[in-house]
Order: C-alpha cells, then structure tokens, then sequence
C-alpha cells in the first residue's frame, strides 16, 4: 500500500530563477518517474532562515505532498545528498491525522481562493 | 482585644495558593496532529533560549509532549526555528 510523504528542501539563494524551476523541475520528474502521485506543491519562496547554513542566511523553500511506495524515498533522499544545490531536506512520512490536517488545510485555502476569483 | 492576640482576621477568606488547574490543550482543543513547519505556534512551547519546555510548565499530555518535540525538531533541522537563541521572545 503506498503511504503519504512530505518533503521540505531548502535550495541556495545563489540560484537563479530559472535555476531554482529547473531544481524543482528535476525532483517532481524523479518522483513521477519512481511512480510517485505527487497531492501538492507549495513554493514557499525566499525565507529567512533561524540559523545560518552553508554560511547562506536565506534559502528557496519547496514543499512536495506525494503518494508512494516507501522504497524509493532511499532514491530520493540520496538524490538530494548528491545535488549541492540543495542545502537541506527533510521527509516525513504523514500519519492519518497528518493527512486529514492537510486535507483541511488545503480545502480552507481553496475556500479562500474562490471568493477572490468570484 | 484582637490586636493584642496578634491574630489578623479576614472577613473573607483570602486564596494564597489557589492553582489554576494546568490542562493539555491539544486535548481540549482536538487538536490531533502537530504542524512542524507553524514555527509561530510551536514558538509557544519552548523558552526564549529556544529550549522546549516541560510539560510540568505547559500542562500538555505527555502523548503530545512527544508530538510538540518532535515538531519542534523537525522544525529545527529545516532551519525555521533556531537550535539556540537568546531573546527569542
């Protein structure tokens, strides 16, 4: 049965923007290509971070939502080592509650989309 | 005479130590899974060192005492809060 992941990847601010899509570009392919059903994306953008890494004191944020078997997230997260444009990662594997919080979350952002759009 | 007795009196009896019975708020609330990348809300459960809290000071259940620390170092590691700090708050 394939469970539910979430990954969050910091990538440098050195890159630019075309740089930063293409990255992003690059895991949602090696994700499709492992099978992976890919729930959500949220570009969370440049942000601050609380500590210094690399000696970078901002980062690109990227969050994936995806449906997979567990043994390719090894593949993954070793892609992710490999890619020095990618300063940190983290997945995590969403319990049942984690799932429905999401749900309701992005149902709630959804709700606030449509009456702008109206 | 009463002064002389050293005793004080009170009308109404005064609460010294009336505690105000602590509660875990994620059982109050429902609230069944704990968001790590909300860094304002986990903010709530640590010191201004960035240290967590006990749960003797916060009142949370020890299953979600287990739940906020996890959150709070998973947070950490993506860098949305610090590992140490001083005036956080």
């Amino acid at each position: 049965m394939a469970n539910q992941y979430e990954t969050v990847f910091i990538m440098t601010p050195v890159l630019s923007d075309d740089q930063m899509k293409e990255t992003v570009a690059k895991y949602q392919k090696l994700l499709n290509d492992k099978g992976a059903e890919i729930v959500l994306e949220n570009n969370w953008g440049l942000r601050k971070l609380a500590y210094p890494i690399q000696k970078k004191s901002t980062g690109f944020y990227y969050l994936i939502e995806f449906k997979a078997d567990g043994d390719i997230i090894k593949d993954i997260e070793l892609a992710f080592k490999r890619d020095e444009r990618i300063i940190r990662f983290l997945t995590v594997k969403l319990d049942k509650h984690a799932v429905a919080y999401n749900e309701k979350k992005r149902r709630k952002a959804q709700e606030e989309q449509q009456p702008q759009e109206a | 005479m009463a002064q002389q007795t050293g005793d004080i009196k009170y009308l109404t009896p005064i609460n010294v130590d009336t505690k105000k019975k602590k509660y875990c708020r994620f059982k109050k609330a429902g609230i069944k899974y704990i968001d790590y990348k909300d860094a304002n809300f986990l903010l709530k459960f640590v010191n201004e060192q960035g240290k967590i809290l006990p749960r003797r000071l916060t009142g949370t259940s020890t299953k979600y005492q287990k739940k906020v620390a996890q959150a709070i170092k998973r947070a950490r590691h993506l860098s949305l809060m610090p590992y140490v700090a001083d005036l956080l708050k």
